[in-house]
């Protein structure tokens, strides 16, 4: 075995970074910029999309032994582009009393940018302020006119296409022309409006024009699960990492799994951070001026709970005891249907983009109804490439219908009847799925386990979890719905409704890979952890950019938010160290 | 067309780019190998799918095991081909690779190993009970009756609710098999996967469901 003495990298940089997601990305892009020296800190490896070692993007299922069915290693299929998953291998988390908690990681530059749905919403003006709508929750201490300007430069940087619709609480992107809907989302389209759900084009960040040089443009594969070769969709990994190694400012530092925030014994200031090279198993250091954490909202929040010192005895700024409280992860139910209208339909290429054309914004409002939050409704359906799973549980459908010359038949089957089948349900499918606001509580947490340990020696993260009928009451009015808006297309729910004792079919906490709020911030230093620049208030040189500080979720997705709040963060560490303050 | 000179299209053409850029670079990284005559992409990485190290291993790893003996792959054989034959349009299931997909899929996912292993013995224990032998030694007519008891999950037919269930299972195997090979894709009329300008649904289907 190799040593374990600790080693030291001479260099002290102005900036150490540690994690490379959204969060992560955006502050190394932006210090970098600045003129900054920066470390950044990947848990994981290398990864470009447009390395054919990494291309998993336009390759036919049958080129997958398992025809792109997913393994413990690629829980979204064998062509997904996230390595590690729920379950890695030696880097355990455990729950506490019949809790069911699930943590996605991934293991890999870019994080979990690299596969995600690049929907990419703002928050509204009341999603910062639910406490003072609701009496639930905390207000944020920014509001939506402190994150508007940075909101405006990342679709500026990044690019996002929608469309303009002046929704209270929907704000409006600098949008790049949206796709047109494919056909179901026609039906959707006009089956929504008859009962008064609002549809609109779908905000993702992908590319339906150029913005720049090094950034090619969609070209329609619907694939960007997989990593866009030519980097037409958003990930941290092409769009921010890679413009920052450019600028000869950044050391990355690979497979370097964070341990501890170091500190100053006499300051108390950040000084550094140890780490584990996940190849070696070697202990090293590395040091900086300024520690900037990004690894996941849990992940950072494992960090600071483990970074114990005489000063700082329950972790580092943490004075509040807020540090992995009021974690919570976005709602999720949802539903999928069949539409006899579109049996038999004629065929052409309707992949899109990767992603939903249309979706519904919240458009109720809560004070007329029995549960706190709203949510958004995301679509699929279409002629998709068939792969693992396709076809799977037909014995549960065919016998509904009867055959085209109207002949009732029977479930299940074989021979040249059933293969005919198959053709004609093909691309007569859809889903939805409804994605929420849960209310932020102080027992809902994530705390280090008193005894286990992973696989580098480092205390792993312990969950604590429950919905409660905010969510639940939520989930069954999504379920509501969903049947209505089935029906409304003439379409037939497969599977049953969930009942109250199946939480109304809520998704398990952290299944959405939304997990926002263990490091939150606000004014109060006795009930935050964070200034409203997202820098601790017990230790000025460090800051937290990814999901770790919100305070509440949205009935948005997270990384659009994530985006702008690094990049104002960002701005404002390099503001400070030019006055000198930092 | 060539995915290379569709996406070169799409950068140049359509969209106004010049120059060497991103798309260019996605065109050449995309023009698959399989599909290619350029005998300049040597680098075995393209002949892959993005395994990373340890994936690489271990399918190999997968691949050298054999699971089932060759009587069972006999036997699935003759099922598939009875669950998705050929047809005036396209190949059988077998024609599609089923059985060394049901063979991996095995071995990568041990929880079908029992449930098939058992189907396959059971299916042959009946054809023995019933016609003295087992299921591919009786004759095509005498595997259809026994069949015909555990496709049609509804029939409920007393003492076969074990085959229906691996029936069940093995026409979703082989479903998934076929449909997804390059026979079924084409077979189904998938005709995506290919660098395009999406453009929105054709008019005359939009005009056919009135929208």
């Amino acid at each position: 075995m190799e040593s374990f003495q600790i080693k030291e990298t001479p260099a002290i940089y102005d900036v150490i970074v540690i994690g490379s997601g959204a969060g992560g990305g955006m502050a190394v892009h932006e210090l970098t910029k600045a003129g900054a020296k920066v470390c950044l800190l990947e848990a994981g490896q290398h990864y470009d999309p447009a390395d054919p070692k990494y291309i998993t993007q336009m390759k036919w299922p049958y080129e997958s032994p398992r025809r792109g069915a997913s393994t413990r290693y690629r829980p979204f299929g064998d062509f997904d582009a996230a390595y590690g998953g729920w379950d890695i291998e030696g880097e355990p988390y455990t729950t506490k009393g019949d809790t069911k908690f699930k943590w996605f990681r991934s293991r890999m530059l870019g994080g979990r940018t690299n596969h995600w749905g690049r929907i990419s919403l703002r928050f509204g003006p009341q999603d910062f302020k639910r406490y003072s709508i609701d009496g639930l929750g905390e207000d944020w201490p920014i509001g939506y006119e402190d994150v508007s300007p940075f909101y405006d430069a990342v679709d500026r940087l990044i690019g996002v296409f929608g469309s303009v619709e002046n929704l209270p609480n929907d704000p409006d992107s600098i949008f790049l022309p949206p796709p047109k809907p494919r056909l179901h989302e026609h039906m959707l389209l006009k089956g929504n409006k008859n009962l008064g759900i609002t549809t609109i084009p779908s905000r993702l960040s992908i590319l339906t024009q150029p913005i720049n040089d090094e950034r090619g443009v969609c070209f329609y594969c619907h694939q960007c699960n997989r990593a866009c070769v030519a980097y037409a969709d958003f990930s941290s990994s092409s769009c921010l990492c890679k413009p920052a190694m450019k600028t000869r400012n950044m050391d990355v530092i690979y497979f370097a799994m964070a341990r501890e925030v170091l500190t100053d014994a006499q300051t108390g200031l950040a000084n550094g951070v140890s780490y584990v090279d996940t190849q070696t198993l070697e202990e090293k250091t590395v040091r900086g001026r300024i520690v900037v954490l990004a690894a996941s909202a849990c992940e950072s929040a494992r960090l600071l709970l483990n970074s114990k010192s005489a000063r700082f005895p329950e972790g580092l700024a943490n004075s509040s005891g807020v540090v992995g409280k009021y974690l919570h992860d976005s709602t999720g139910a949802s539903r999928s249907a069949v539409v006899p209208a579109l049996f038999d339909r004629k065929r052409y290429n309707e992949d899109g983009v990767g992603g939903l054309h249309v979706y519904s914004p919240w458009w109720l409002d809560n004070k007329k109804l029995d549960f706190p939050r709203g949510y958004h409704i995301e679509y699929w359906g279409g002629m998709g490439m068939p792969a693992y799973g396709f076809g799977w549980g037909i014995e549960n459908m065919n016998g509904m219908f009867p055959d085209r010359s109207g002949n009732k038949r029977e479930a299940g089957g074989y021979g040249a009847s059933l293969k005919d089948d198959y053709r004609r349900f093909y691309g007569a499918y859809i889903g939805m799925a409804g994605r929420g606001e849960a209310i932020a509580r102080e027992d809902n947490y994530c705390e280090i386990d008193p005894e286990k340990l992973d696989k580098f020696g480092i205390p792993v993260l312990r969950f604590h979890y429950k919905w409660s009928d905010h969510e639940r009451l939520q989930a069954k009015h999504m379920h509501e719905t969903f049947e209505q808006i089935i029906q409304e297309l003439g379409g037939i729910p497969l599977g049953a409704k969930p009942t109250a004792e199946q939480d109304y079919g809520l998704n398990l906490p952290g299944e959405i890979i939304h997990e926002v709020g263990t490091i939150r911030m606000g004014n109060d230093p006795k009930k935050s952890a964070l200034n409203k620049w997202q820098q601790a208030h017990d230790v000025k040189n460090l800051f937290v950019v990814d999901a770790a500080p919100f305070v509440s979720q949205g009935d948005k997705n997270c990384t659009w938010t994530i985006l702008a709040l690094s990049m104002r963060a960002s701005r404002y560490i390099v503001e400070e160290r030019k006055a000198g303050k930092l | 067309m060539k995915r290379r000179d569709i996406l070169k299209g799409i950068s140049f053409g359509s969209l106004g780019f010049v120059g060497l850029n991103p798309q260019v670079k996605a065109a050449e990284l995309l023009d698959h190998p399989f599909d290619s005559d350029d005998k300049d992409k040597k680098d075995p990485a393209f002949k892959q799918f993005g395994r990373t190290e340890f994936e690489k291993e271990r399918d190999a790893k997968l691949f050298a095991e054999q699971f089932f003996n060759k009587h069972e792959m006999n036997t699935i054989a003759v099922l598939a081909d009875i669950i998705i034959p050929r047809d005036e349009r396209s190949g059988s299931a077998t024609d599609a690779g089923t059985p060394a997909f049901i063979e991996f899929i095995a071995k990568d996912k041990p929880e079908f190993q029992t449930p098939l292993r058992g189907g396959l013995g059971w299916l042959d224990n009946e054809a023995q009970k019933r016609f003295g032998n087992v299921f591919i030694e009786i004759t095509p007519q005498q595997r259809i009756e026994i069949v015909e008891d555990i496709a049609y999950p509804e029939r409920k037919k007393p003492g076969m609710s074990h085959g229906v269930a691996f029936f069940n299972l093995m026409r979703n195997l082989t479903a998934t098999a076929f449909w997804s090979s390059k026979i079924g894709i084409s077979d189904i009329g998938y005709m995506g996967n290919t660098p395009n300008v999406w453009n929105g649904v054709p008019e005359e289907v939009l005009k056919q469901y009135g929208l």
